[in-house]
């Protein structure tokens, strides 16, 4: 499965339910950007490894005003074992409402496809599992995916190497989070 | 005033109703008053930076967020300060227990201790560092300013403020 076409099933799944979704710094947000732009997409430009942690604090930011408002995370392996201890902390403080996707291609996919711990046998649903998440599924076809994406928890999706060929983003930073918020501010139509 | 009491009131002031943290043994007072606050949301984060995430996510959210840390901390957040909250426009109230000052007992805490002020200096994130009478005012105007200007503000408590100087 290539990570483009997880990512845009994921995007389909999430606009069906005005789901907001916070997608990692690089080519995955290029990719998100290119299969179906929303301004409920959050684009990181920086700070690598932290959407896992901001996909959470928002979940937890949103749960008593919007509790059914879902925020699913596309994340990747280098991020994910950049920022591992998150894990425990998603573990004991996610809500219902939160959904982390670690799109894992065993590489650093945005720097030239160096090798991650991932390629060496690191299983990331298992430290997941470690850490205290109840819910952990692993996924390696499309047909799997939308079933896992609508549940909660962690999710670690095998996806090949290599980067569709996207162009970069052309939104500033203060468009990208103005719209967002926006976006996730107004609940959604009952 | 208590110390820890004075900056809490401040954090209730500011409506500061999301915080993460990473423990200061300073902080341990003020840590139990915000997490037994109903009103605020607290997450003990593993690592700093990882708090800047979550306060990141809670403020688009519509949350007040703020990160209760060392300043050790401090360096383990930068590129997240930096790259996240600066370059989106983020606001997020700093309280950081100052170590490595005057009267520290740990060596470990000079290096960070003396860099502190400079690398705030650096980012251009404003601090203050307030006696404990005037702590809640001080907190609640930081927050003020990081909310106006949409960036980080940092509140610095050295020892001396922990003793109630």
């Amino acid at each position: 499965m290539k990570r483009i076409d997880a990512i845009a099933l994921a995007a389909e799944a999430a606009q069906a339910e005005g789901a907001l979704l916070i997608s990692n710094i690089g080519f995955p947000s290029r990719e998100l950007y290119a299969a179906r732009d929303r301004p409920e997409n959050f684009y990181m430009l920086g700070s690598m490894g932290l959407a896992s942690s901001i996909g959470l604090g928002l979940a937890l930011g949103l749960e008593q005003g919007q509790p059914q408002r879902r925020v699913i995370v596309l994340d990747g392996d280098g991020s994910v074992l950049m920022n591992q201890g998150t894990l425990a902390t998603i573990a004991h403080y996610a809500p219902e409402n939160y959904l982390l996707v670690i799109l894992d291609n065993c590489c650093y996919g945005s720097t030239g496809s160096q090798p991650t711990c991932t390629h060496l046998g690191t299983d990331l649903a298992a430290i997941a599992l470690a850490a205290g998440v109840n819910s952990v599924r692993k996924v390696d076809n499309l047909d799997d995916l939308p079933l896992v994406l609508a549940g909660q928890g962690v999710v670690v999706v095998k996806v090949e190497a290599g980067n569709a060929s996207v162009p970069v983003i052309d939104l500033s930073p203060e468009e990208i989070i103005d719209r967002f918020m926006r976006s996730a501010q107004q609940a959604l139509p009952s | 005033m208590n110390p820890s009491l004075a900056i809490f009131r401040g954090l209730k002031h500011a409506g500061i109703d999301f915080a993460t943290s990473v423990p200061c043994v300073n902080l341990q007072e003020l840590l139990n008053l915000v997490g037994k606050d109903p009103e605020i949301i607290h997450v003990p984060v593993t690592r700093e930076e990882e708090g800047v995430g979550l306060c990141a996510g809670a403020w688009m959210a519509g949350r007040r967020s703020a990160l209760l840390m060392q300043n050790s901390g401090l360096g383990n957040s930068i590129n997240a300060l930096a790259s996240l909250d600066i370059l989106y426009g983020i606001p997020l109230l700093l309280i950081i227990s100052h170590r490595g000052v005057a009267g520290e007992p740990i060596v470990g805490q000079v290096p960070m201790g003396r860099l502190t002020v400079p690398l705030l200096d650096a980012m251009q994130i404003p601090h203050f560092s307030p006696a404990s009478a005037e702590a809640e005012d001080t907190v609640n105007a930081a927050w003020e300013m990081a909310a106006a200007c949409r960036r980080p503000a940092a509140i610095l408590l050295d020892l001396d403020f922990w003793r109630g100087a």
